[in-house]
């Protein structure tokens, strides 16, 4: 089946979106699109035997053929993985979106339309195996993620957060596309399949390192690594659904996505191991380390995504370690590629529902501000349940999927120091070091978050709504990931053989061939070693620490805002905006005088300039018309009156001069045995002249008082330019022709073929008849447009200025 | 000829040019149609001044004592254009100075950011 078109299966239904908003506002729009994620997660997990067994399927569609630019749908174990990801998680945020979103009070047609847009944007991500259009839908992503931030554009605070993820989202994006252009121009190819083929004799090439670190920014700005993290906590300012959906589960998993099918082309780079895993690790530590500094409960979470999503990529960088090493299976360097894989999925599912969380408790209490919230576990019990499930598997404790992954990122970590290529012998030490202050804070903030909100006093006072328990509808899909967090801290060997193993598979064919092969086996208990007890200790330090927090959490506050990344950012967009308004301003003066200078002078240059690369300046005396006695006579006259419009001081005298000119020409053609040409000139002179003084009547006294010197220096330098330059065309446009001129073929047919005698007027109307039948259409327009100045009465001029 | 005629040409040109850069909105009217009759000039220059006869079929004139009708042809579309531009130009000018009083062009910046 031509599974291509199911990526744009959600886009196609967006288009119905409004219609059914505007016409069913008795059902709430998300009922409908709920089908959609439903429809496509059923269809997909269907394909999961394929890849299970290490199989793919390919699709294809193709776009641009001349430009080799494709659809290609490439399902392996980790796009899958992913694609299941997008829609399951649509699904649940769809459902809970329903008890979110008031229908007669929010703007549902908007989102919906926004959030489908997406689902297509990403589902085309991780399926597309051509480098282009992965570029096309990344890019898509960053716009529907805009949208969504925005979807409050009343509020301030959504279009600034907007904005500011859209810019670095894109600006990452850019450099993204110019990596794979790189990539497409060293291997002659935009599929990705091919390049992993190639990518041993890619190594050598000189823009390997380029497309490296320009793929890396595009990953990393969309993945909210440092220092680029600043975009993630200001996009909190979308509705929740989204920040659950997009900010966590599914579109800053993209850059994880990327890192992940691009592991196999770059990892024979040390550079590319010590920047993932290396800003992975400092990402999840100072991620970890901020979440404290927050207090709204969507800022915690935000940082510590951040957070989650720097380990995630550590792990990743890590991985590429097994290309280096023989005889894999033995050594503990097979897990890191398991273990991103495995706390990809635990993520998505636990911070998908402490999001939800977040989002019931600013539903039911009317505010995320955790110095308001506290002693709401009585109140609320379910939601509680759940956000103690979501943090304890977050930080890592067991019986919950987080602690399963968090031993294993470890374990990876602890590999990393054996590593003997790199300097990874020197400084890999540092590795598990990081990775253990890391899990502390993960493990303070985790409980920061729950204990808080759900512990300690409660302060009705404080909150702008009594607070309840939520309705049943809001609570399904925070119930089941939940329920989904448990049962994997259970299963794990089962998630791993159907969705870990295949997708490990993607990232590391260097090592394994088929799914079976990777041989790992997840459980909970491994015997005493360094692991376990690294995690007593964070439990340890941790645990005393949240103890003691309302002792220290105040440092943070000594943190200066004006030197952070935020404050960076901020200036970086004042001057550039103020920058780059300031210097248009300097030259758009609002003069239409500076404009036509800079028109006139562009084209003296452009003129000359090509006058002179051509060699086209070029003097021929030889073919030269006889110079008469009239032709000088007329001559004196033209320059003559051309002069006197220069220097008059009187209207009437320039517009005579001009009548005179015009008559002058009109001479000219007569002795230049031109009779059509005489007898136009001589009609449109006449009422040229005619129409001027007309005017005349009406227009005010020339004036030239306030024209200074330097001024018409200026002109008069433009001028003579312009003048030397049309005479040097007239002159060099004489002396060479280039090409015969098709003049012949109209004298010699003109009778035979239009049986007329006259070979202007022929060419007029019969060889060029539709010229001039446009031409008559201009003099019509002109015609209406003259007769709609002279009728218009610009009576209504208050209401105008009341529209700006 | 055709030297002379492209020195002139160009003198029309400059003055055009000239007349096109200063503040009154009837002198740039006026340059306006001058620059329309540099160019005429400049087409017919272009085609050659030769030719002993009109373009027109006549018993005895062989073909290649004809003037060349090409650029006559092209000429007489642009009069009439330029007489279309002309007028246009003297009604809107006469209409604004009805609404706004000036002619000056430094007085019609346009928006309030100029100010």
């Amino acid at each position: 089946m031509s599974f291509v078109f199911l990526i744009f299966l959600p886009l196609l239904a967006a288009l119905f979106i409004p219609l059914l908003f505007k016409k069913v506002g008795k059902i709430h729009t998300g009922w409908f699109v709920l089908t959609v994620p439903v429809i496509l997660f059923i269809y997909y997990a269907s394909l999961l035997p394929t890849t299970i067994d290490g199989g793919n399927l390919v699709s294809e569609f193709q776009w641009i053929p001349s430009l080799d630019i494709a659809f290609v749908a490439y399902i392996d174990g980790l796009s899958l993985l992913f694609t299941l990801l997008i829609t399951g998680i649509g699904a649940l945020v769809v459902l809970y979106s329903i008890f979110y979103l008031d229908k007669h009070r929010e703007q549902l047609h908007n989102f919906y339309v926004y959030l489908l847009m997406f689902m297509t944007a990403m589902l085309g991500i991780v399926q597309s195996d051509h480098l282009i259009t992965l570029y096309l839908f990344w890019e898509l992503t960053s716009i529907s993620s805009f949208l969504l931030i925005g979807y409050w554009y009343t509020r301030d605070r959504s279009r600034f957060g907007a904005l500011k993820s859209m810019m670095i989202t894109v600006f990452g994006g850019l450099m993204m596309l110019g990596g794979f252009v790189l990539l497409s121009i060293m291997g002659n190819t935009y599929s990705i399949r091919e390049l992993i083929t190639l990518a041993p004799e890619m190594a050598t090439h000189d823009f390997f390192i380029w497309a490296l670190v320009l793929v890396l920014l595009g990953a990393f700005t969309k993945s909210a690594q440092f220092p680029f993290y600043i975009w993630l906590p200001d996009a909190m300012e979308a509705p929740t659904p989204v920040s659950a959906y997009l900010h966590s589960a599914t579109m800053v998993k993209a850059g994880l996505y990327l890192v992940a099918r691009l592991t196999p082309v770059f990892a024979i780079s040390g550079t590319w191991m010590w920047l993932v895993a290396g800003v992975g690790l400092f990402t999840m530590f100072w991620g970890s380390f901020f979440a404290l500094k927050q207090k709204d409960l969507k800022g915690i979470l935000a940082f510590s995504t951040v957070s989650q999503l720097g380990l995630i990529m550590s792990l990743l960088g890590a991985s590429a370690a097994g290309y280096h090493v023989d005889n894999i299976a033995e050594t503990t360097f097979k897990y890191a590629g398991f273990a991103a894989i495995f706390h990809l999925i635990n993520h998505a599912v636990f911070k998908g529902s402490l999001f939800m969380i977040a989002g019931i408790i600013d539903h039911e209490t009317g505010t995320r501000d955790i110095r308001k919230l506290g002693g709401l576990m009585s109140l609320m019990p379910v939601s509680f349940t759940v956000a103690m499930i979501g943090a304890f598997s977050m930080a890592g404790l067991p019986p919950f999927g987080g602690f399963l992954s968090k031993e294993m990122f470890l374990t990876a970590m602890l590999s990393l120091t054996e590593f003997d290529l790199f300097s990874m012998d020197v400084w890999g030490v540092l590795f598990p070091v990081v990775a253990w202050l890391g899990s502390v804070f993960t493990f303070i903030y985790s409980f920061y978050f729950v204990f808080h909100t759900f512990a300690g006093k409660h302060k009705p006072e404080q909150l702008p709504k009594p607070a309840h328990e939520a309705p049943i509808g809001m609570l399904i899909s925070p119930v089941f990931l939940a329920i989904l967090v448990i049962v994997i801290f259970f299963i794990p060997n089962l998630v791993g053989d159907w969705l870990v193993k295949p997708a490990v598979m993607a990232i590391q064919p260097f090592l394994y061939s088929s799914p079976a092969e990777v041989d790992i086996h997840v459980s909970a208990w491994h015997g005493f070693n360094t692991e376990l007890f690294m995690t007593l200790g964070i439990f340890a330090v941790g645990g005393l620490m949240f103890w003691t927090l309302h002792r220290w959490q105040k440092s943070y506050d000594r943190f200066p805002d004006a030197i952070s990344l935020n404050a960076l950012y901020d200036n970086l967009m004042f001057l550039s905006d103020g920058g780059a308004n300031r210097f248009s301003m300097l030259y758009m003066t609002g003069f239409i005088r500076s404009y036509l200078v800079y028109m006139f002078s562009f084209m003296i240059f452009i003129l000359l300039g090509t006058m002179y690369l051509t060699e086209a300046f070029a003097l021929d005396l030889t073919n030269l018309a006889p110079v008469g006695f009239y032709e000088i006579v007329i001559l004196v006259a033209l320059v003559g009156s051309t002069m006197t419009i220069l220097v008059s001081k009187s209207r009437l005298t320039a517009i005579i001069a001009l009548g005179a000119v015009g008559y002058s020409v009109a001479l000219f053609f007569v002795i230049f045995r031109a009779p059509d040409l005489a007898l136009t000139q001589l009609v449109i002179e006449t009422i040229s002249v005619a129409l001027f003084l007309l005017a005349f009547y009406h227009l005010p006294q020339m004036s030239r008082k306030e024209e200074r010197m330097g001024f018409r220096l200026g002109n008069a330098l433009v001028a003579v330019g312009v003048g030397v330059t049309m005479t040097l065309i007239a002159l060099s446009s004489h002396s060479q022709k280039a090409l015969p001129s098709i003049s012949e073929f109209y004298k010699e047919t003109v009778y035979s073929e239009a049986g007329g005698g006259n070979i202007v007027n022929v060419i007029l109307v019969d060889y060029r008849g539709f010229d001039t039948l446009f031409e008559i259409a201009v003099l019509g327009i002109t015609a209406i447009g003259i007769i709609t100045m002279i009728k218009l009465r610009l009576s209504k001029k208050e209401d105008q200025h009341e529209n700006k | 000829m055709e030297i002379i005629m492209s020195v002139a040409i160009g003198f029309l040109f400059m003055a055009a040019v000239y007349l096109m850069l200063s503040k009154s909105l009837i002198r740039i009217i006026i340059g306006s149609g001058l620059l329309s009759h540099g160019a005429h000039l400049l087409l017919l220059t272009m085609g050659g001044l030769g030719g002993n006869s009109p373009p027109v079929v006549a018993e005895g004139v062989s073909v290649s004592d004809y003037a060349d009708p090409l650029p006559q042809a092209l000429i007489l579309t642009a009069i009439v254009i330029s007489f279309a531009v002309t007028s246009f130009f003297l009604v809107l000018a006469y209409r604004s100075y009805q609404e706004l009083g000036t002619d000056n062009m430094d007085l019609l910046r346009g928006t309030e950011d100029y100010e």
